[in-house]
């Protein structure tokens, strides 16, 4: 068992509040997940500017004077925003590859959560509402964001196996379910190139979903494949830079509920996640299909 | 006279234990609890002839084992709603999340939208009628009873079927294994009939196809080792 929560805004008056909702939810699917808890949240773009979210174990150690360290080839013009364990880093876009590389030298214990150009990823261990106040969720902003709550079955409870999975520029996976046969899927993916850090059923779901999309297809052309190449239980909630989707495995096993309203598409892996959003009431709610693949844009 | 309970206030262990402890004689009928906020397991195990309205949606089981008792649910309910029913009404104003009506043994349900996956699965003599659609594998090894689907049904509907009779009007969109289209006889129409009306529902029963088993896979034969 886990919990899923996601919220994509379509009004942007709601956008100050995102953080506050979205934890409201992530808090009330607790009992669903309660060894890790992780969020993805899609703020503001700045021009020509990439973000790599990092996490360290030492953040003190690794990230005092990590923004000194790596501006010290003067090409690289960052800004580093430290949150508990985590930090975000901001550069210049063109400057994404090189940066990584002079990271992994300088900080090779640092752990990229995600990159792009709007999305953070924040995830620990621990209850969802301790994980949620130490990133200080509540007071971000956002156009969508997506949560998750761990009830950890097919690998540890570590840091990098809680949810989301950054699976390219910009996308995330979280997960609901169990994969069988991720093992033969992730060597499989790793004759293909791809790198695993955990042995964690999801991470290989996520693998699969940036692999697909690098040899050509789209977001909803990987999921739709996964529907083929993925064995087992899955309610699996995407996000990308302007969109949010969802999709479950045809025995549909794993609870879903979605709501929309013109303020807002919402996903709760059960209706009590949903029921402190604005509005709710007269929101159009229903269960998504098995097998079938939804998707909003802004 | 009405009795309110409040659920967000009150507690759920509060709501079931005064609900549960009205007996068959009570005079404390009508109750209504508000505020279940998608709430698991809102009215379960009652064992008295009184009548539950529940102001809102529900989660997990709600009227779970329900004997007597009618509740109507003024929204959607989660999985497993009437799971194990014995006896009583469950009117669901909204829709229903999978295994609506599991095992449930007597009593009748209905669902004015949609029910998911797994609708009436393994039912032994509930009632069940379904306004809107359903979806895959329902009344999967159903026993006895009946489900009444007036939309569409989903993929392998009545597979490995028992006595349990059902009557779709809609497409379905596939049969399970031993699920057959069978004859609507004048004592189909009647019997649908009486459960439409119970239900809550206009459709017209001549609008009906039914389903039911083969009998085929009741006990094993190397002939039909392909189809369990």
């Amino acid at each position: 068992m886990c919990g899923i929560v996601g919220l994509f805004l379509k009004d942007p008056s709601l956008e100050p509040d995102l953080g506050k909702m979205l934890s409201d939810m992530l808090i009330t699917m607790s009992d669903r997940g309660p060894d890790s808890a992780g969020i993805a949240i899609y703020g503001q773009e700045t021009q020509n500017r990439a973000k790599l979210t990092l996490q360290s174990e030492m953040p003190a150690r690794d990230f005092t004077t990590l923004a000194k360290d790596l501006g010290a080839e003067p090409a690289l013009d960052v800004t580093l925003a430290v949150n508990d364990t985590h930090a975000v880093l901001e550069l210049d876009e063109n400057m994404l590859a090189k940066a990584r590389a002079k990271l992994q030298h300088l900080r090779p214990d640092v752990r990229i959560m995600s990159a792009g150009d709007t999305i953070e990823i924040y995830k620990e261990v621990g209850l969802p509402a301790e994980v949620a106040n130490r990133f200080g969720l509540q007071n971000m902003s956002g156009t969508h964001g997506i949560g998750h709550t761990r009830m950890a079955t097919e690998s540890a409870v570590t840091t990098m196996g809680a949810h989301p999975f950054n699976t390219g520029p910009d996308q995330c996976l979280v997960h609901n379910g169990s994969l069988s046969n991720h093992n033969s899927l992730r060597r499989k993916l790793r004759r293909e190139g791809m790198a695993f850090e955990t042995d964690n059923d999801t991470e290989v779901g996520a693998a699969y979903l940036t692999w697909k999309m690098q040899t050509g297809s789209t977001l909803g052309e990987a999921l739709q494949s996964g529907l083929e190449d993925l064995d087992g239980f899955y309610t699996f909630v995407v996000g990308t830079k302007d969109g949010f989707g969802v999709l479950r495995d045809p025995i549909a096993c794993k609870p879903a509920v979605l709501a929309e309203t013109d303020e807002y598409v919402a996903f709760g892996s059960e209706y009590r996640a949903l029921v402190n959003l604005p509005n709710i009431e007269a929101a159009r709610v229903w269960e998504p299909e098995p097998a079938t693949v939804y998707f909003w844009n802004h | 006279m009405m009795q309110t309970f409040d659920l967000e206030a009150e507690g759920l262990r509060a709501l079931n234990t005064a609900l549960q402890a009205q007996t068959r004689e009570t005079n404390q009928t009508p109750w209504q609890v508000l505020n279940p906020k998608g709430a698991h397991a809102v009215a379960v195990g009652l064992d008295a002839p009184i009548d539950v309205q529940v102001k809102g949606s529900t989660g997990y089981y709600c009227g779970g084992m329900n004997k007597q008792a009618t509740i109507r649910v003024a929204g959607s309910v989660g999985p497993g709603a009437a799971e194990n029913m014995m006896s009583g009404r469950i009117i669901v104003e909204g829709d229903a999340s999978q295994y609506a009506g599991a095992t449930g043994h007597g009593g009748m349900l209905v669902i004015k939208g949609n029910a998911a996956s797994r609708c009436g699965i393994s039912m032994k003599g509930i009632d069940i009628v379904v306004h809107g659609n359903i979806g895959h594998m329902s009344a999967f090894m159903a026993q006895s009873g009946t489900l009444v689907v007036c939309g569409d049904a989903g993929d392998a509907l009545g597979d490995s079927l028992y006595e349990a009779r059902l009557f779709v009007r809609g497409s379905v969109q596939s049969l399970g294994a031993d699920c057959v289209e069978k004859d609507m006889r004048p004592e189909h129409i009647e019997l649908l009939r009486g459960l439409l009306e119970a239900g809550e529902c206009d459709a017209k029963p001549e609008e009906f196809k039914r389903y039911g088993s083969a009998r085929k896979l009741y006990n094993f034969d190397i002939d039909n080792a392909g189809d369990y």
